[in-house]
């Protein structure tokens, strides 16, 4: 309460509201009372302040009306449009061309770096495969003329046989004798002679039981045989009489050599129509000939026991002569098969033999 | 220059007075070239506005003073306080720092930038003690000190049953008001 009667009597006293009276009794406080004096110099200056405040404050609003009013009257105009953009680059100048500046170089060496580590591989690449590419060409070309080649030349399938084996001419004029189950489930076959030709053959006489198949060769490109170096055998072959064959075992048409002996006058179980051989057999020496020391033929490879070693079986000679026999009944076909009548190959040694009769002896393909 | 120089010197004379007319003059002579100032030296136009209007604040303390004696032509004295007054921004807000150009003729103004801105501060604590005052203790101070209402008109205002309660009233926010200015200018000093 005081306070309040003290500050009140200090702003009347500022003011000037005091009467004379009053004013002097105020006054002679003030010199008799060092508080109240310090008091009225402090709130003289703290009023002080708030007055200049409120003068600033005046001052300034009034500042913003004229601002505005100005702007509306368009006595002055707001240079809004150079600010933000420029102030920011000009801000950000020096970061900005500092970062591009590390952008532009390390893009230089990223490509620097490439142009070094990648042009030799991928020129060599594309080199290559411009190379691959003349290959394929190549070989497309190679392709097309073999195909042609082939159509003009051999009737070679180009699927691998479904059954190999070995056949062998019994007459000059496309004969040839192989196994039956060499062509039993054929679609078509197709025989190679040891220089790689291919010629179509069809299939005339198939039997099972002896196992003996003849085939024509139909092919118009064979050329037919004057003679054949060696003769069929009628008569039983001896036991123990030395033989050998020629085969196809190998997937090429590479011929190969086997020799053996006779070792029983029957075959498996007894069979009468077969011999037992002991001679090394593989697939592919299947209705190979069986020749005996003098080149004559007395037995077409058949098959070989699996659970004994080293017996094979082999059909006996006569069974080609039946089979002509039963050709001849056939009515259907007039093949004439004329079977060699003469060896060549009697007194030769057994290379030269081989180097003869070589030339008759044919791989079979059945597809 | 003497008809410009006696044009000045009542211009600042109407300046010290609040007088609109002499205001808007200033405004209208020096607001442009102040205004290209700042935007080319990494200002936006409300930078300009503001310290365009804080140099005629120094302007108009300087001319209340009444001790004020401008040596030079007012356009030069205004130019001079606004550079100093955004490079002190500038730094202020740590931006980088150009060499603002002085294309213009300068005179030294350090002396009354620094009493402007002691000044300011006191201001700004005004400003803020008055914030934290609260209603309705600011509405009441503001009414008869700022806008120098009388008593009775408050009371009425405030809804107060006579001027001496509102004067009570009045006296407590006042006692309120310096011990905040006071408590902000101690917190300022340490």
């Amino acid at each position: 309460m005081q306070e309040i009667q003290l500050l009140d009597a200090i702003e009347r006293y500022l003011r000037g509201e005091m009467n004379s009276e009053e004013r002097a009794a105020f006054e002679q406080l003030r010199k008799n009372n060092a508080e109240v004096d310090e008091r009225v110099v402090e709130h003289t200056m703290f009023l002080q302040q708030i007055d200049q405040f409120s003068d600033w404050k005046n001052f300034r609003s009034s500042l913003h009306d004229v601002h505005n009013q100005l702007i509306n009257n368009g006595d002055i105009t707001e240079a809004a449009p150079k600010a933000t953009v420029r102030e920011l680059w000009k801000r950000y100048k020096r970061i900005v061309a500092v970062a591009a500046s590390i952008a532009g170089i390390t893009a230089v060496s990223i490509s620097i770096m490439a142009y070094y580590f990648t042009p030799n591989g991928s020129i060599s690449e594309i080199r290559q495969l411009s190379q691959q590419l003349n290959e394929v060409k190549n070989s497309q070309k190679q392709t097309s003329k073999e195909l042609f080649d082939l159509k003009k030349s051999t009737h070679s399938p180009t699927a691998p046989a479904k059954v190999g084996g070995t056949g062998f001419m019994i007459d000059g004029k496309g004969y040839l004798v192989t196994s039956a189950h060499v062509v039993v489930n054929a679609d078509s076959v197709y025989v190679q002679n040891i220089k790689g030709d291919y010629f179509k053959a069809a299939t005339i006489y198939s039997n099972k039981q002896t196992d003996i198949a003849v085939l024509k060769i139909t092919d118009s490109r064979f050329q037919p045989f004057k003679t054949l170096p060696y003769t069929i055998q009628k008569s039983q072959a001896d036991l123990g009489e030395e033989i050998f064959t020629l085969g196809f075992p190998r997937p090429s048409s590479e011929v190969v050599y086997n020799r053996g002996y006779l070792s029983a006058s029957t075959g498996y179980n007894g069979d009468t129509l077969t011999y037992q051989i002991a001679i090394t057999a593989n697939p592919g020496n299947s209705g190979g000939p069986i020749f005996n020391e003098f080149g004559d033929v007395i037995g077409i490879l058949s098959g070989k026991q699996i659970t004994a070693e080293g017996v094979v079986f082999s059909s006996k000679s006569k069974n080609i002569f039946s089979a002509l026999t039963d050709i001849k009944k056939d009515t259907t076909n007039n093949e004439r098969i004329k079977l060699p009548t003469s060896s060549h190959v009697q007194s030769l040694s057994r290379t030269r033999q081989i180097r003869k009769i070589e030339d008759c002896v044919f791989m079979v393909k059945s597809y | 220059m003497k008809t410009d120089s006696t044009d000045e010197k009542l211009l600042l004379k109407g300046l010290a007075k609040n007088d609109r007319k002499c205001v808007e003059t200033i405004y209208k002579r020096y607001y442009n070239m102040v205004q290209s100032l700042i935007i080319n030296n990494n200002g936006s136009s409300d930078d300009a506005r503001d310290i365009f209007q804080e140099t005629i604040i120094v302007l108009y303390e300087k001319a209340k003073s009444g001790t004020f004696e401008l040596n030079c032509q007012l356009k030069t004295y205004v130019y001079s306080v606004s550079r100093r007054l955004w490079l002190k921004k500038l730094q202020q807000q740590q931006k980088y720092l150009p060499d603002v150009q002085t294309l213009e003729e300068t005179v030294p103004v350090e002396e009354e930038i620094e009493q402007h801105g002691q000044q300011q501060t006191e201001f700004q604590m005004m400003e803020k003690a008055l914030l934290h005052l609260g209603e309705p203790c600011r509405s009441l101070i503001e009414a008869f000190y700022l806008q120098k209402k009388s008593m009775t008109d408050i009371a009425g205002h405030f809804g107060y049953t006579n001027a001496d309660n509102a004067k009570n009233q009045k006296y407590k926010c006042l006692m309120r008001l310096r011990k905040l200015f006071f408590a902000e200018f101690k917190n300022n000093e340490g």
